[in-house]
């Protein structure tokens, strides 16, 4: 083989590579990607059913409750809006959850508009703030402790 | 007066390393070859003065000095002194004084060490190398000074993060430090090569220890950051696909298909041009996992301050360093000659696959990583993109990167027959045949991922040992040990991963005082809390007593710790590690009933994931230390004749 020819075949191979690389990128992106839900979000685009998704905002003072197992907790989170999103987790909750904190928790919705999470998202410090909220203009209620 | 002195040394080494670059880049002009001889110094001097530099901020952690801003932020008089230590460069501006002092000593090695390269190739790539440190000079001097003076006094400092007290993560960044910046001495020797026109085997030889150091380094750094956020984050997982973890994981994808395609150059004289692309790519992918992890782009852990101008000026470093890079790549590929040819069935003919789907698992978790961030930045939407995502499109190709690997170092170079390899791949796809059969037999009804993976581990295993049948062993050279290993470590590992996904056992309960419960093999039973205390922390711990069978019974404690400074409530793990596998234990709440939350897992085999990954470091540690010493032993040769560009060790197999 002349290497003319060898290195267009090795260029094409690369350029097929990348190719099939985007296209799992992209197939696999469409499916999975979690997008994230605030409480107002869930009113203006409807319940997400068919995937996973994120949903964050404060927990409301005074919403948490513990079932009798003793490791699930029902909460409520709401933000500068009315809209609130009840939420259901089963685990021991990150160090700093508690209420009047932020959160952010991934799970799916079930119909009648509960959270149910499969993860509650952990904070590393007491300063920590969800990127997804932190330009939510909710950090204020944050800092005070 | 300590502060002063860094200061002043971190001032005259960037003045230095100014100096070296203009010194260098003029002297690469023909006829100019005797600069060599001031460049050199230069960037010894220039090396001595970051690392003294860096040792007087160690000495203001050990000290404690609290006029030092720096110090006052991170530090505290009550802390260990290794966590002191450590907490130099557990924060923003000490981790970039770290990152540059690693690479200013890197480009003194260069210059004290390096005799293969042509002269002019050496000065243009100590002059890139000055280009690159200079950057990084500024942005400390000008962005994040470490050493910066407070006034008034406080009283004591505020103490390092809790989460980054911890021995593993005492060490984690420095090693994944030395691999980024060892792929920096990589691109330059890249960027000197073009410059100079003498992309070649001999510039590849060079080279190569450059790009295995710091590939056994990522190597290393990783292993530890999974380890660490295994047991310290108390969430039981090894690898989450966060931002962060990415950063480190798309240099080390880089460097590996580096390491292979320089392999190539080196001894087969082909793939030019491709490996100078790979050299950039690499170096790419260490300053986007910079500008990720210390730009505050990402909060976490390692984002320790989050302010734009850092952020911008990270961001400028990378697109003058990137963009300037591609433009030369793209102005000399022309002059870059065409390599030697190959046959599609060979050894070489290998590595371009290994290379390809390299590229391709790095496309996929670059697209993963950067792909919110974009999205956020030109919409304004949020958006997570998770594991499902990556384990989806990345996995499968892992698993034919990794089926390949068993094949690869079964092929001859320039040319070999399919009928051959078969031939020599009968036993490994035998043993693939078979574990298949055992895991569909006794494991039923595991994902597809996991099956896969735990049936072709045995095999990738068999078949990565296969280049030593037949062999002396004692006289196999260190390089194909090196190879065999880190193959095997590969197998090893995925073997890890596959069994901890498809075996894991968990139980979550909040449990009474006496009660007993059980995961897996094991019955654990809970004897109620007691407090302890440690030098910064207080905690609650839980009295776990397990038993496995009739074995013996063990306390596990798990703890609820509680930092004093900063005030900040942890999770300690405490993990039992059998040969089989681990028990993880976590202690949770309270419920205000008299019971307390526990999270148990039993994870078969979880340990297998870092073994594996070490012996990967180990095999490139081998590979090293042949490398270099055929290097001093064919330089020994060379003064009587040329040796051809040839691997030995191959030969043998029949």
């Amino acid at each position: 083989m002349k290497p003319k020819s060898q290195r267009l075949i090795l260029v094409s191979l690369a350029v097929i590579a990348l190719g099939v690389a985007v296209l799992l990128a992209m197939s696999a992106m469409r499916e999975q990607a979690a997008f994230f839900y605030a409480p107002a979000d869930v009113q203006r685009l409807g319940l997400p059913l068919d995937r996973p998704v994120r949903v964050g905002g404060m927990v409301k003072e005074g919403s948490l409750r513990r079932h009798d197992d003793g490791v699930t907790i029902d909460f409520i989170v709401h933000d500068e809006t009315e809209h609130t999103i009840p939420v259901t987790f089963t685990g021991i909750v990150p160090n700093l959850f508690r209420e009047g904190s932020g959160v952010v928790a991934e799970g799916r919705f079930q119909p009648d508009g509960r959270f149910v999470a499969s993860e509650i998202l952990a904070k590393h410090d007491e300063n920590y703030m969800p990127p997804e909220l932190s330009d939510r203009g909710l950090h204020k209620t944050e800092t005070i402790e | 007066m300590i502060a002063e002195a860094g200061l002043a040394a971190l001032w005259l080494a960037a003045s230095l390393s100014l100096l070296q670059m203009f010194l260098g880049w003029a002297s690469v002009r023909p006829g100019q070859e005797a600069m060599l001889r001031f460049v050199r110094p230069l960037a010894v001097a220039q090396g001595a003065l970051a690392a003294f530099s860096f040792v007087m901020l160690l000495c203001l952690f050990l000290r404690t000095d609290l006029s030092v801003q720096l110090v006052v932020a991170n530090s505290h008089s009550a802390k260990p002194w290794i966590y002191k230590l450590a907490g130099a460069w557990g924060n923003h501006e000490g981790s970039m004084l770290l990152w540059v002092t690693v690479l200013a000593v890197a480009g003194a090695g260069v210059a004290l060490f390096e005799r293969k390269l042509r002269q002019d190739t050496h000065v243009a790539t100590l002059a890139a190398q000055a280009t690159i440190s200079l950057g990084f000079y500024g942005f400390l001097l000008f962005a994040s000074n470490p050493f910066t003076r407070i006034f008034p006094i406080p009283m004591d400092g505020n103490g390092l993060n809790p989460l980054l007290q911890d021995p593993g993560l005492a060490f984690h960044p420095p090693t994944l430090y030395f691999g980024y910046v060892g792929v920096s001495v990589a691109f330059s020797f890249a960027v000197g090569a073009l410059v100079t026109r003498d992309v070649g085997p001999a510039f590849a030889r060079a080279m190569r220890p450059w790009v295995l150091a710091a590939w056994i380094f990522l190597t290393l750094g990783i292993v530890a950051g999974s380890y660490w956020a295994y047991y310290e984050l108390g969430w039981g997982g090894w690898w989450f696909w966060d931002p962060v973890e990415n950063a480190s994981l798309m240099p080390w994808l880089a460097a590996t298909a580096l390491l292979h395609s320089v392999t190539v150059l080196a001894t087969r004289d082909g793939l030019r041009a491709w490996t100078v692309m790979l050299a950039v790519i690499a170096f790419s992918m260490s300053m986007i996992g910079t500008f990720l992890v210390r730009s505050g782009i990402l909060t976490s852990v390692h984002a320790f301050a989050v302010d734009p101008q850092r952020g911008a000026f990270i961001l400028m470093l990378l697109c003058v360093y990137i963009g300037g890079a591609l433009a030369l790549f793209g102005a000399r590929v022309g002059t870059v000659k065409e390599g030697a040819a190959f046959d599609p069935v060979s050894r070489e003919g290998m590595l371009v696959v290994n290379n390809l789907l390299l590229s391709i698992i790095l496309g996929i978790v670059m697209v993963g990583t950067l792909y919110p961030l974009g999205v956020e930045a030109v919409t304004g939407e949020k958006l997570s993109v998770g594991p499902p995502y990556f384990n989806k499109a990345a996995g499968p190709v892992a698993l034919v990167l990794v089926a390949l690997m068993g094949a690869g170092p079964l092929l001859r170079w320039r040319r070999d027959s399919a009928k051959a390899l078969a031939q020599r791949m009968a036993v490994p796809i035998l043993a693939a045949a078979v574990s298949l059969l055992l895991v569909v037999l006794l494991a039923p009804g595991i994902g597809l991922l996991p099956l896969l993976g735990l049936a072709l581990a045995p095999a990738v295993a068999v078949a990565s040992l296969a280049p030593l049948w037949g062999r002396n062993l004692r006289r196999t050279p260190l390089i194909t040990w090196g190879m065999v290993i880190a193959h095997l470590g590969i197998a090893v590992s995925m073997a890890g991963m596959a069994a901890e996904s498809a075996f894991t056992k968990e139980t979550l309960i909040a449990a009474r005082v006496g009660q007993q419960t059980s995961v897996g093999p094991w019955t654990i039973r809970f004897e109620g809390v007691e407090p302890v205390a440690g030098p910064n922390w207080t905690a609650i711990a839980a009295r776990l007593v397990v038993r496995r069978g009739d074995g013996r019974e063990l306390l596990l404690r798990p703890q609820a710790r509680m930092f004093s400074s900063p005030p900040t409530p942890t999770s300690e793990a405490a993990i039992l590690t059998r040969l089989d596998g681990q028990l993880y234990t976590v202690i949770g709440e309270p419920d205000g009933q008299g019971r307390w939350q526990l999270r148990l897992w039993w994870k078969p085999a979880v340990t297998l994931i870092w073994y594996g990954g070490g012996l990967v470091a180990f095999g490139g540690f081998l590979s090293l230390i042949g490398r270099l010493r055929r290097a001093r032993r064919t330089k020994r040769q060379d003064e009587a004749e040329p040796t051809p560009a040839f691997e030995p060790g191959r030969e043998a197999l029949a």
